[in-house]
């Protein structure tokens, strides 16, 4: 097994090259970032019906994306995990969650505010919104999940079970809860009808993405060599290194 | 005590008659029986669903066009719960006795044990849901091809929840919180089947064709059919390591 | 022949034991020993196939355990009285026979609790019976069902005199009969020969 993949795949060698990896992804989430947010906020038109008030999207739609990304990366590291029974696996999937269910959190708050200076609610049963709901509680439940169970692999296996079973049904409760809401067409309101889209407005979007995944990643590398300084507490590597003394 | 002195060798015997029955309908028949010796706690649901579905119309109000439009997703909402306090019971106490081993070290094919077991939570816990709930429509002013549309959605969709919610019990065995923790997993997979359920009796009362949402149920039924008894064996495994 | 290579188990941050090998041979038993919480119940998991050991392997007549053909020649019985409370004793045979397909009539599971002094009782919901007796009710699945390994967590716990010299019958004969056994006891066993494994 000398592929690099798979050297990296210890515990051991994976904490020293993680933390190298770290400040690379903080800088280019910084710089995605501040390039983002320009041209949302300057660059991008103002919207013919929505005026300013729209720009909020540049949040909100990245942070969906990211949401639903990292939960279907997050399930395939816990399959991996069961597959392969290798710990470092199970604890990617660990590190990931808690910054998915903050972009589905942050995703359903930038929707509310955006819902409310447009159409005066603070929440709005629309298709996208409510799945975001649900996608937040199956972070929630993995969460809550994984912290019950004592034993540290029976929680991996157990959590990544939910996760497989959640990966599934995440279509099926999209496709589900968009057919609830089309056929309840009280409100013509949709956050899914965004604005016609410029090119800034897209190329703000994808920026705006671009930051966001450069921060999930370098918070799931901190979260990551956190999980496995824990979890390898007893090893000699560990209580040789530097954080240990 | 006799027989001690009896030659040992003796024991072939005693052996049971082997492959002549089938592991599923015995398994069935084994949690029915220990379901009807332990009537309360399956009443117990059941009027919870009665009791549930009864409190909605006290806290909103008796206007009869009010309580047709709420009727289904009350009940629905009702049928989910009521099937939900039941889940717990399903490997608990399996689990506790060691029975559950004996199952999982079994010959058989797990799932088909699983299986089993699944097929009894629903006759035990689903299927008075169904038979209750066209009564219960009564009480939400449903008409008759309303509460034949509730009836039909709820023989298909409570299984899918007995087979999705095995999972989560499955999952949660022996797990600290267990009852609180099993509804947030197990909730929110239920979506689907609450939205297309309800979603069919209120096209029937809009006069529209139920087809689409019952056929859409039907898919979701045979998508759980494929899919939990698997997840429930690997989960039940890990829930033993 | 039952086989375990470089077996370990951690439990939590501890390491319940490691490197573990040996081997047990048709017509043998073996007896894992050990002080309280050294693991022993762990080990028998860990050979029933029950869990996954954290390092090494069991390995069944050469290939790895947890087939079929292996669940159909392992009989384990673990700490709990694994019985259902509201069956009566024969119902409990009768289902743990059905769960693997086969028909157990009332009258040879009579029998077979008979053999372990339960004449009379087996139309009791196991409920009413005591400590000792649920046990028995498990130990008379051995007679109910041919396996080739046996193993057994404490099956001496709670059994009186004549139990004991039943099951300890039951065992030679078994092992003489050319099959395995693996046993943990906090009594001494009453049985001739057998290599002990120390955790």
């Amino acid at each position: 097994m000398s592929s690099p993949f798979f050297r990296f795949a210890s515990p051991v060698r994976f904490y020293p090259m993680a933390g190298k990896l770290i400040p690379w992804f903080w800088m280019a989430a910084s710089v995605f970032g501040l390039v983002g947010l320009y041209v949302g906020f300057m660059v991008a038109p103002t919207d013919a019906t929505q005026g300013d008030g729209y720009r909020i999207i540049f949040l909100h739609v990245p942070a969906s994306w990211m949401s639903m990304f990292i939960y279907v990366v997050m399930a395939g590291w816990a399959a991996a995990g069961l597959a392969f029974h290798t710990r470092l696996s199970s604890m990617v999937a660990l590190a990931l969650a808690p910054t998915g269910a903050l972009m589905a959190f942050l995703s359903l708050w930038t929707g509310a505010l955006w819902g409310k200076p447009m159409w005066g609610t603070w929440w709005v049963w629309d298709a996208r919104l409510t799945s975001e709901l649900i996608l937040l509680f199956l972070y929630l439940g993995f969460l809550a999940l994984h912290a019950a169970i004592d034993e540290p692999k029976r929680a991996d296996r157990a959590a990544a079970v939910l996760a497989l079973v959640g990966v599934v049904n995440v279509p099926i409760i999209y496709f589900s809860v968009k057919w609830w809401n089309t056929l309840h067409q009280g409100s013509s309101v949709s956050l899914t009808k965004a604005p016609a889209m410029a090119q800034t407005m897209l190329w703000g979007m994808l920026l705006m993405a671009l930051c966001f995944w450069m921060y999930s990643i370098a918070a799931g590398l901190t979260r990551l060599r956190a999980i496995i300084l824990e979890r390898e507490a007893q090893a000699s590597w560990v209580l040789q290194l530097p954080e240990a003394a | 005590m006799k027989a001690i002195d009896a030659p040992v060798a003796a024991t072939r015997e005693f052996r049971a008659a082997p492959r002549e029955g089938s592991p599923v309908l015995a398994v069935l028949q084994r949690d029915l029986l220990l379901a009807m010796r332990r009537k309360g706690e399956v009443l117990t649901a059941l009027f919870f669903f009665v009791i549930v579905s009864s409190l909605f119309p006290l806290g909103i109000g008796p206007e009869p066009a009010l309580l047709r439009k709420i009727g289904p997703g009350v009940l629905w909402v009702g049928a989910l719960l009521a099937t939900m306090l039941g889940l717990q019971r399903m490997f608990a106490s399996d689990h506790a006795d060691g029975t559950l081993e004996q199952m999982v070290l079994s010959s058989a094919p797990l799932p088909l044990l699983v299986a089993g077991k699944i097929a009894a939570h629903w006759l035990v816990c689903g299927l008075p849901v169904v038979l209750l709930a066209p009564v219960l429509g009564l009480q939400f002013d449903l008409d008759a091809a309303s509460l034949a549309t509730l009836t039909l959605g709820l023989l298909i969709g409570t299984p899918v929840l007995s087979l999705l919610g095995a999972i989560g019990a499955a999952l949660t065995l022996g797990v600290r919180g267990g009852g609180a923790l099993l509804s947030l997993l197990v909730l929110p997979l239920y979506i689907p089947t609450l939205i297309f359920g309800a979603g069919a009796v209120q096209a029937q009362l809009s006069g529209l064709d139920p087809g689409g949402h019952l056929s859409l149920l039907g898919a979701l039924l045979a998508l759980s059919l494929f899919i939990a008894p698997w997840a429930t064996t690997a989960a039940l495994r890990i829930s033993l390591e | 022949m039952l086989s375990a290579h470089h077996l370990s188990c951690v439990r939590g941050h501890r390491p319940l034991f490691s490197g573990l090998a040996f081997r047990v041979e048709p017509g043998s038993w073996t007896q894992v020993r050990g002080a309280n919480g050294s693991g022993k119940t762990s080990l028998l998991r860990l050979l029933a196939g029950l869990a996954r050991p954290d390092e090494g392997e069991v390995r069944w007549h050469g290939a790895a355990i947890g087939g079929e053909d292996f669940r159909r020649a392992l009989m384990y019985l673990g700490h709990g009285a694994a019985v259902k409370e509201d069956l009566t004793a024969s119902e409990n045979l009768g289902f743990a026979a059905g769960a693997e397909g086969a028909t157990l009539s009332r009258e040879r599971a009579a029998e077979a609790l008979a053999r372990f002094g339960l004449a009379g009782r087996e139309d009791l919901p196991v409920r009413h019976l005591s400590a000792g007796q649920k046990r028995r009710v498990l130990l008379a699945r051995t007679l109910t069902r041919p396996a080739q390994l046996w193993i057994l967590d404490e099956p001496f716990t709670a059994l009186d005199g004549k139990a004991v010299e039943v099951l300890a019958q039951l065992v030679a004969g078994h092992v003489a009969g050319g099959g395995m056994a693996v046993l943990t006891s906090h009594q001494p066993i009453p049985l001739p020969g057998g290599q002990v494994v120390e955790l």
